[in-house]
């Protein structure tokens, strides 16, 4: 694995709301390599999407804000970017795909129209070259005869086609850092599949470093090389993937994998994680899991657990880990 | 396309999109009425001169209050008769088609380009914009539109550039408003954060992603425009304050023929008649377009 592409250090993202702050990314840092995919597992509302708008500065203001931290790329502080250096650096270094496919691209236009509007945007290219990289993006996606798939308009195309055009946006600048929010959440299963191996395909040709956000472990042990676990805004447990799998340390993660229905195991029930997670509005003093933890000590309702390194990248937030 | 189903119809009443076929056809006529009647007065207007049979400001005094052909002491000559200054009615309502038709249009586009600019920059930028915004709407809306249009007529010399200005100013508000709706819920859609994604402006995703996304509702309520518009003209010429004679309005006819009802009904009747009909043809041609392009928008 080469060098390190986006490093987030502390960050902190705030939405401001009439019942106060909430603090939906509490201090995360972690890192992502070139040509490498990191994913990002938990709960829903546990602060992944936020994670992912802030690297994008996309917030929905004025409520939300990020209040702290770095987010490095390439050695560069986007945070320090003015609004209209950032838009530059907004699809032709990063990218991100949405969820739902079906929503995601504008019905008036056609599928050529909207991936030529990103070519546009960030190179000054002729009309015919504009074509060429509009073609050579669907290729990339691997949508059948793109020559005249472009003047499709999106309301012709099926779901998973769909999602593909909505890659080939997201890929059309050959961005750095692709964010992939649940891309796979609203397709069916074997198209899942094939897109997900799609991507992996699309990372060893253009070297891309892939957050990808999910709360599907399934996903994430087909696709992320690292594996950030994130719970109430805060990450919980980062390890490579297959350790996550072998060895979790920390009791959320730990449940959340047991969590995943199994095929070699014949169970009755299966698992849940007891309680919800805490108001965002009124966090807990000590760990936030503590009052859903089964291993839960007197320590960790009252002090929030450091975040202990027990091997190389393998670093966990927890008062049992010493 | 009909001659395929016709078979099946002898047999079962097909019912699409909860409609049997008798309320599909008087669905469709209310399509077709109104659109004939629209397109008729706006080429009549086009070509006034070559269709009016008289000058319809020439005054001749030994041809005055001649009733229409078909009333006793009428002549096929002035075919809906001549009014206190003997100029011919129908001749007056062929070039009172341009004046009217030509104002509520002007009127139309002016407000339209405003309201919709307001609309989508106070729906998209929110906060203190919108909130400024949607402030002066209310404000706009709260005023009763005639009576500042007369002031403003008034006080400016009534003329067709004032009229159009005085009912243009207040004018914009309904659009505003309704686009700023349109507009809140397309700012929240996928595809715009797409387009933010990608790295468009703000103005960008305004003008290439917003506003075509809004034509339909915008479309529908310019057609209901159409109406309520020559009628705002013709109260301010029927109060004197609207186009300034001699030049023929459909308004300011009515007005002329006003004290002479009982004697020479034909002078006011006529120009009414106009009126109604493309008030109503516009109304009908409005709420097909709705029921058409956005059934959401059926409460308006």
């Amino acid at each position: 694995m080469s060098d390190i592409l986006l490093q987030v250090e502390d960050l902190r993202t705030s939405f401001f709301t009439r019942a106060g702050e909430v603090k939906a990314v509490d201090g995360v840092s972690f890192y992502v390599r070139e040509g490498e995919t990191f994913g990002i597992v938990g709960e829903s509302a546990c602060g992944k999407t936020v994670t992912g708008l802030s690297i994008l500065r996309l917030l929905p203001e004025p409520a939300g804000r990020i209040v702290g931290g770095k987010i490095i790329l390439d050695g560069t502080n986007l945070l320090e970017l003015s609004k209209k250096e950032m838009r530059a650096y907004r699809g032709r270094m990063i990218s991100m795909i949405l969820q739902d496919p079906m929503t995601s691209l504008n019905p008036v236009y056609t599928i050529g129209n909207q991936i030529a509007e990103s070519v546009r945007l960030h190179q000054k290219l002729q009309d015919d070259m504009v074509e060429d990289e509009v073609i050579s993006a669907l290729r990339l996606l691997r949508i059948p005869a793109p020559e005249q798939r472009l003047n499709d308009y999106p309301f012709q195309m099926s779901g998973g086609m769909r999602q593909r055009v909505v890659g080939s946006i997201a890929m059309s600048c050959r961005p750095r850092l692709l964010i992939a929010d649940e891309p796979t959440t609203a397709l069916d299963a074997t198209i899942q599949a094939q897109y997900l191996a799609l991507f992996k395909d699309i990372q060893k040709q253009t070297d891309v470093g892939i957050i990808f956000i999910t709360h599907d472990f399934g996903v994430i042990a087909s696709m992320c090389h690292r594996v950030a676990v994130m719970y109430a805004g805060k990450i919980m447990e980062t390890a490579a993937t297959s350790t996550i799998f072998k060895a979790p340390q920390h009791p959320y993660t730990t449940a959340l994998i047991n969590s995943v229905p199994r095929l070699d195991r014949k169970d009755d029930r299966l698992y849940s994680i007891e309680g919800q997670p805490p108001s965002l509005l009124n966090l807990p003093p000590g760990c936030r899991f503590a009052p859903r933890c089964p291993d839960v000590m007197e320590i960790c309702h009252a002090q929030q657990p450091p975040e202990v390194k027990i091997s190389d990248g393998h670093s966990v937030s927890c008062w049992k880990v010493k | 396309m009909q001659e395929t189903v016709s078979e099946n119809e002898i047999i079962v009443e097909p019912v699409v999109g909860g409609m049997t076929r008798r309320a599909r056809i008087v669905r469709r006529l209310t399509f077709i009425i109104p659109v004939t009647i629209l397109s008729l007065i706006v080429l009549i207007a086009i070509f006034a001169p070559l269709l009016a049979p008289f000058d319809p400001v020439k005054i001749s005094l030994t041809d005055r209050l001649l009733p229409p052909f078909f009333a006793e002491g009428g002549s096929t000559e002035h075919f809906m008769g001549t009014d206190k200054l003997g100029r011919d009615v129908l001749s007056r309502l062929i070039f009172g088609a341009r004046i009217s038709l030509s104002v509520s249009l002007l009127v139309i586009l002016i407000t339209s380009t405003i309201g919709t600019t307001l609309g989508i920059i106070g729906g998209y930028l929110g906060g203190r914009t919108e909130a400024l915004l949607m402030r002066i709407t209310d404000i706009s809306l709260s005023f009763p539109a005639i009576l500042v249009a007369m002031l403003l007529v008034v006080s400016m010399g009534p003329s067709f550039t004032t009229v159009v200005l005085a009912v243009s100013l207040l004018g914009w508000a309904p659009y505003a408003r309704l686009i700023r709706g349109e507009t809140l819920k397309l700012r929240e859609a996928d595809f715009v954060a797409q387009a933010r994604i990608i790295g468009s402006s703000s103005i960008r995703i305004m003008l290439r992603h917003i506003f075509p996304n809004i034509v339909n509702p915008l479309i529908i309520i310019m057609t209901l425009q159409i109406g309520l518009l020559i009628l705002v003209e013709a109260s301010l010429s029927f109060l004197g304050v609207g186009i300034p004679p001699p030049a023929p309005s459909w308004g300011n006819m009515v007005n002329d023929g006003r004290n002479l009802i009982d004697i020479a009904w034909w002078i006011s009747t006529f120009p009414g008649i106009a009126i109604g009909l493309v008030v109503l043809s516009g109304n009908f041609l409005g709420d097909w377009l709705r029921d058409k392009l956005d059934p959401r928008l059926r409460q308006i």
